[in-house]
């Protein structure tokens, strides 16, 4: 147990996907559930992380998808946030369970 | 347990405390605190294991820019200080309940697979290599995804603007029958939009 390898890694990781699953069901407001998809990105991020520093340290390449999923999950954020902006100036609320003009 | 082994178990205990507090907290602003605590703590693990780079990005994007945004909206959305409602009681046990076999599934599953790495001499992540191979144009460079990501990034700071706009109406548009009987309602319908 002295030695902290892969497995430690992908345990943390693990744990922090499930966390934010369980976030993303349980929450019914917009901005917590944005949180929630944080934390799942954040634990595929560690995964890859992880895989390319002990199992493959002469690529580079779980780096560079690590890279690519913080770009792409800045934009989703910025949007996400734009269209809870959006939501709230139309409706004055961020319930998911208030918002359902499309619904019926 | 050497020091090493008690700073990862410190990391990893910063980060799943505060994924947790994060998800269960009913006030929101404090949820997006605890989150600010796991994302420096899943920093630090890059630091861990000598990624300064990612390391690097992870503080500046998410730390500096998400966390940020994220404070920002909620500031502006709703009152910070107001407890958020309890998850209704069956929702919030068989959420649990999902997570906790998924994760008890997942982690046994881990702990039965043998992984095999390369076992090649380690290439150094530096600043230098990363760059070099993310702009290369040969067999194993990222230069095509990177200009990809790029117009993403131009794609979704216009599509952002355009949607959180406030669209100035002007009043002929909203009541196109009425000719000047009730000014007052439509400067009020006006003011409104």
């Amino acid at each position: 147990m002295n030695d902290i390898g892969l497995f430690h890694f992908l345990f943390v990781s693990c744990a922090l996907f499930f966390i934010g699953v369980y976030g993303f069901l349980t929450r019914r407001n917009l901005i917590t559930m944005l949180m929630s998809v944080e934390l799942i990105l954040n634990s595929v991020n560690i995964n890859l992380i992880a895989f390319n520093k002990f199992l493959f340290p002469d690529k580079l390449d779980g780096l560079f998808f690590t890279l690519f999923i913080i770009t792409i999950a800045a934009a989703e954020a910025a949007v996400a946030i734009a269209i809870i902006i959006n939501l709230y100036r139309n409706y004055k609320t961020i319930d998911v369970e208030e918002t359902d003009t499309m619904k019926y | 347990m050497n020091a090493s082994t008690i700073i990862f178990y410190i990391l990893a205990a910063t980060i799943v405390g505060g994924g947790l507090m994060s998800v269960t907290c009913r006030k929101i602003f404090r949820s997006a605190v605890y989150l600010l605590f796991t994302l420096i703590g899943i920093a630090g693990l890059y630091f861990y294991i000598d990624y300064e780079f990612i390391a690097a990005v992870q503080v500046i994007v998410y730390v500096g820019g998400i966390v940020v945004l994220i404070i920002f909206s909620i500031f502006l959305t709703q009152g910070s200080g107001e407890d958020m409602k309890r998850p209704a009681m069956g929702q919030a046990v068989f959420s649990a309940l999902a997570a906790i076999f998924g994760c008890m599934l997942t982690m046994y599953i881990i702990s039965q697979h043998v992984f095999t790495g390369s076992g090649k001499p380690a290439l150094e992540p530096s600043a230098a290599n990363i760059g070099g191979q993310m702009l290369s144009t040969t067999e194993h460079g990222y230069m095509l995804p990177f200009e990809v990501v790029s117009m993403l990034l131009l794609a979704a700071m216009i599509g952002c603007i355009v949607i959180a706009i406030k669209i100035k109406v002007p009043p002929h548009k909203i009541l196109p029958e009425s000719n000047g009987e009730n000014e007052e309602e439509i400067a009020e319908k006006v003011e409104t939009v």
